[in-house]
């Protein structure tokens, strides 16, 4: 999973409505994948970005190198928009747990994949 | 949360100057360091403590925990060892922190030779505390024992000897070279293609007069209640595995002995919630499978070299733990499993109705009339059903759909776009200027997914685990018609406006009532003809409405042995389109038009080739299981009608395109 997905997951446990989001993230496993860079792409990605949710992510992760919030003029910003491909397509959560904020529910993420299924009960109203 | 100390080379005794050795030995060392605590989340300390993480020294490195103990003990008297399965590190506390301060000195760098023979160097750093989180402790599966030593050393002799694998290699006893395994049958011959027998066709000869004896005494003992007339022998090399199976109901009796000769193995049952549990089977030893762990539970043996142990000697067989202080890894030798069965001769009627052949034949499901009911359905007749076909179902669906992917073309660079019942992710790679995540019911589809290096994640349509308002545009490509009430399909396409900006655009496709419109055939249909020969034309065919590739020819479904056969000849009268209700659901037969709106769609699975096929030979595949899809099939304007009742949507666009009627929505 990468952090952009992580970024527009949101849990829909009964009742928590907009405030399953942003999903606590815990990883126990993390891997660098290396996708090829494309300054246009990652520039349309910058605004739609929550970026406190992917401060809160990246901090849990501890990655050190993520910027405060766009920078002016980051369009062209060839240093930051390199940051932010790599925090946002390359970093690859493979093992850990989503956590609801709301609910407390917890969400597995194995072998890359977040498994977010919720059980009839959890989901009637 | 305390932030990680700055660790950089604040730690040098800087009195003497380093070698170049010594310099790149600290560099790698500060470099685990990095690794550890980015990748793991293990934060390493510059001050001497007790307890040392090993980067290198792990159980996922193939490091024994025989072989690390006398290393580290070298330097101290060690406290604890804790060695998590599968990781590249393990955690070692020492008595004193002088003890360890010996060893980060003097193994820092250390070369040892792992389990496979492979040079690996050792790199340590302090740790606060050796801890490991621990899972939550498991029991056995209900229903299962190991039984420890129930023959004798000699008597294993006499009897793996008594196996004759050179002999009548024609097959005249059911032997078999599979990709993974040696097997032997006795009795009757057991197909792993659908985990049945013939049980009209016993072999001759029965079982060999050697196991009499010893079957009787099993039977004295209690283990077994019937005296088994079936017998399989596995042998298994390292590196050899069996794929997780549950043995058909209605083949055998409740309970399914396996004794393990030569060697010992781990086995791991697995729960269909998903809780996978490893169970030791040493040498010598009865695996007695009843009640829930025989009908309910899957076995399986991993293929690996090395299996993941419990270290202490007291701790023989049943459950792995996951106490790591005491895990460590053994290398598998050859194990022959002997695995005897009873042939069942009636229906089954265990309390595990829903993996039971026999029961699913007794009641086909019905039209719901509840939310819970319409669940229930969709769970058994659509998501297990994709679990089970997941494989042989993306085989057959590599082409994607060309208007779909002109939908795709068309949006503009950078958009988010969610595919909502995205399958094996054909989609989700059309165009590199989307960023797209899928999302599916079904675990092993969105696993190939994964495995082709797209984004996608477990979920259900009808409750969409993605952000509202903020995506460019949605595709929901042959999802909906697998809901079962128009509430829940109204639902999931409001779950699709839900996840849309405003602006943004949903696509739909859903199958057509009509096969045949404008006086023409759809695909689907026509296929029924063009499969009457030549199968590979179809393949390279470039429109792949919902059912292409799907069926091996249908020669029609009475003829084909299936698992869920009874339902066939329950048909709905009167081939009108109306409703069913409080009836039971029709079963469709593949390429005919469509009789009625709601109905099970069977799909035929073709044998997993590679897994369990029979090494070179093809000739006498046995035919594979069938399984029922349910399916609502919309009538012309239906889609449109649904999209109407949806708040805060236009239609853009709807029309008919092979076989399915596709709406396109905007949210306002």
């Amino acid at each position: 999973m990468k952090l952009l997905t992580h970024n527009l997951l949101s849990s829909h446990v009964r009742g928590v409505g907009p405030r399953g989001f942003p999903l606590r993230l815990q990883a126990t496993e993390v891997r660098i994948s290396p996708v090829e860079f494309n300054p246009d792409f990652v520039a349309r990605m910058i605004p739609k970005v929550e970026w406190a949710a992917l401060l809160e992510a990246a901090d849990t992760l501890h990655l050190v190198e993520v910027p405060k919030g766009p920078i002016e003029g980051y369009e062209h910003d060839e240093k930051f928009l390199r940051q932010m491909h790599h925090v946002l397509l390359e970093v690859d959560v493979l093992e850990g747990t989503l956590q609801c904020p709301e609910s407390g529910r917890l969400f597995p993420i194995s072998r890359g994949i977040p498994n977010m299924l919720l059980s009839d009960e959890e989901t009637e109203t | 949360m305390a932030a990680p100390s700055t660790v950089m080379d604040s730690d040098h005794q800087s009195s003497y100057k380093l070698n170049k050795t010594e310099k790149k030995f600290l560099r790698k060392q500060i470099k685990a360091r990095h690794t550890l605590l980015r990748h793991e989340g293990i934060e390493t300390v510059s001050y001497a403590t007790q307890s040392l993480v090993v980067a290198n020294g792990g159980l996922g490195n193939n490091v024994s925990r025989n072989q690390l103990v006398p290393v580290l003990e070298k330097c101290g008297l060690v406290d604890a060892l804790l060695m998590p399965p599968s990781k590249p590190y393990s955690f070692v506390r020492y008595k004193t922190a002088e003890e360890a301060k010996e060893a980060y000195v003097t193994l820092n760098g250390k070369e040892i030779v792992d389990d496979l023979g492979q040079k690996i160097i050792l790199y340590l750093n302090f740790v606060e505390k050796a801890q490991w989180k621990e899972l939550g402790l498991q029991a056995l599966p209900p229903g299962l024992m190991v039984v420890e030593e129930i023959i004798s050393s000699e008597d294993e002799k006499i009897l793996l000897e008594s196996v004759n694998w050179t002999e009548d290699i024609d097959n005249h006893n059911g032997q078999k070279c599979l990709k993974h395994r040696r097997v032997k049958h006795f009795g009757y011959e057991f197909h792993y293609e659908n985990n049945n027998v013939d049980k009209d066709k016993p072999l001759p000869g029965g079982l060999p007069d050697i196991w009499d004896s010893i079957l009787e005494k099993w039977l004295k003992e209690g283990f077994i209640k019937h005296k088994p007339d079936q017998l399989t022998v596995n042998q298994y090399e390292p590196g050899h595995g069996i794929p997780a199976h549950i043995d058909t109901h209605s083949a055998f009796e409740d309970e399914i002995v396996s004794l393990s000769l030569g060697s010992e193995i781990v086995m791991d049952f697995k729960h269909p919630d998903g809780v996978t549990v490893p169970v030791m089977l040493p040498r010598r030893s009865l695996l007695v499978m009843t009640g829930e762990s025989r009908y309910l539970w899957t076995h399986g043996i991993t293929p690996r070299k090395f299996d993941t142990v419990q270290a202490s000697k007291g701790h023989r067989s049943g459950i792995i733990t996951s106490d790591v202080g005491d895990l460590t890894l053994s290398k598998r030798g050859i194990r022959t499993s002997f695995t005897f069965r009873k042939v069942r001769q009636t229906p089954c009627n265990c309390s595990y109705p829903l993996v039971c052949d026999s029961q699913m034949k007794e009641t086909p499901p019905s039209f719901p009339e509840s939310a819970r009911e319409a669940s229930q359905l969709e769970r058994e007749y659509v998501h297990r059903v994709y679990e089970e076909i997941a494989e042989h179902f993306s085989s057959t669906r590599h082409t994607p759909w060309p208007r779909v992917v002109d939908f795709l073309k068309a949006l503009p660079s950078g958009s988010l776009v969610a595919d909502v019942g995205c399958g094996n992710g054909k989609y989700l790679g059309i165009n590199k200027e989307l960023y797209m995540v899928g999302c599916d019911r079904s675990q092993n589809l969105v696993g190939i997914c994964r495995e082709r290096h797209l984004e996608a994640l477990v979920g259900d349509a009808l409750a969409v685990p993605l952000r509202s308002g903020s995506w460019d545009a949605c595709i929901s490509i042959a999802v909906t018609h697998h809901l079962s009430t128009a509430e829940r399909r109204v639902a999931a396409l409001q779950e699709l406006v839900r996840l849309l900006r405003p602006g943004g655009m949903a696509l739909i496709y859903v199958w057509a009532m009509e096969q045949e419109y404008k006086k023409k055939k759809s695909k689907y249909l026509r296929e029924n003809r063009l499969r009457q020969g030549k199968e590979e034309e179809i393949h390279s065919d470039a429109a792949e409405p919902e059912s292409l590739g799907e069926q091996v020819p249908d020669a029609g479904d009475q003829d084909a042995p299936c698992r869920v056969s009874a339902a066939t000849d329950v048909r709905a009268g009167g081939g009108s389109a109306s409703k069913v209700t409080d009836a039971k659901l029709p079963v469709h037969t593949n390429r005919t038009s469509f009789r009625s709106q709601d109905l099970l769609v069977p799909w035929h699975r073709k044998g997993n080739p590679g897994r369990d096929e029979p090494v070179g030979a093809t000739e006498s595949r046995a035919p594979g299981p069938v399984f029922h899809r349910y399916y609502h099939v919309f009538c012309a304007g239906e889609l449109e009608e649904a999209c109407r009742t949806l708040s805060h949507v236009r239609v853009l666009q709807s029309y008919y395109d092979q076989g399915n009627w596709c709406v396109v929505l905007q949210k306002v």
